[in-house]
């Protein structure tokens, strides 16, 4: 399939980024439960994502969709141990809300 | 308004209503399922931005292994209770719904003056590039470094998932 009609203005795709990252901050701001918190910060790499992906497919150069791929594969790592610590934590304290997991605050 | 634009208009929508469902559903449950709805409308983007590769793998990897995982994990520790417990009084989300809103605005302020207004189509050579060959053909020559890097990232969390887990049951 190729992109021959006139298409859709880039500005449309960053600006839904824009949107997208803005839920994903009320997300990890109002939410107190660690995977919900979690889920937002995957909801803003999703972001980012689609922006690297428009800005690669309109300036017609892959390096935008590489680093895509490099995102995921941190992204999947960063939540399989982020997932694991909320476990040990759930284990030793029972709970994910994050306003009641607060020894290392001073 | 072509067909182009309407289709983005309604994936774009799905995604949003979807992204502020998920956010605001208490059950962590339907917020999972509510995040691989937006995945899915994402790769559909994906797709119409001549993307396939990335469309495939935000649809196996995202959708498919992390969301999975986060299910697992959150029918495993069987938050029954925490759901009933109250969130954080008002005045805070009010405080972090008007950040947001700064967030957005200064990213769409960005938007506007970064001089991207010009670009009204895609490229054309876009068509050729999302494909698994020519991804390939880049990430094996140029990004071979970081390709290799990354599974050292992958092995390093195999291993730190390993000992968190593990941790506690002794």
């Amino acid at each position: 399939m190729t992109v021959a009609s006139p298409g859709v203005p880039l500005n449309y795709y960053l600006t839904l980024g824009a949107i997208l990252f803005s839920i994903g901050v009320v997300g990890v701001l109002t939410r107190r439960n660690a995977i919900i918190v979690f889920m937002s910060i995957e909801l803003m790499l999703n972001s980012v994502n689609l922006t690297l992906v428009v800005f690669s497919s309109y300036l017609g150069n892959s390096t935008g969709q590489i680093l895509v791929f490099f995102v995921m594969a941190v992204a999947a790592a960063e939540a399989a141990v982020g997932l694991a610590i909320i476990i040990a934590l759930f284990r030793n304290k029972q709970t994910v809300n994050i306003d009641e997991i607060n020894i290392m605050k001073w | 308004m072509n067909f182009e634009s309407i289709f983005l208009f309604v994936v774009a929508g799905v995604a949003i209503a979807s992204a502020i469902l998920m956010v605001t559903r208490r059950n962590p449950i339907m917020s999972v399922l509510f995040l691989i709805v937006n995945f899915f409308c994402l790769a559909l983007l994906y797709l119409a931005l001549n993307a396939q590769f990335i469309a495939i793998i935000q649809i196996l990897v995202y959708a498919g292994a992390i969301m999975v995982l986060f299910l697992f994990v959150i029918m495993l520790l069987n938050l029954k209770d925490e759901r009933s417990r109250r969130e954080k009084p008002g005045y805070t989300k009010i405080i972090a719904v008007a950040l947001a809103c700064i967030v957005l605005g200064e990213l769409l302020v960005s938007i506007v003056v970064s001089g991207t207004s010009g670009l009204l189509a895609a490229s054309p050579l876009a068509a050729q590039l999302g494909t698994v060959e020519s991804i390939g053909k880049v990430m094996f020559s140029e990004y071979l470094l970081p390709f290799e890097v990354t599974s050292i990232v992958l092995l390093a969390a195999i291993v730190g998932v390993v000992v968190l887990a593990k941790r506690g049951s002794e």
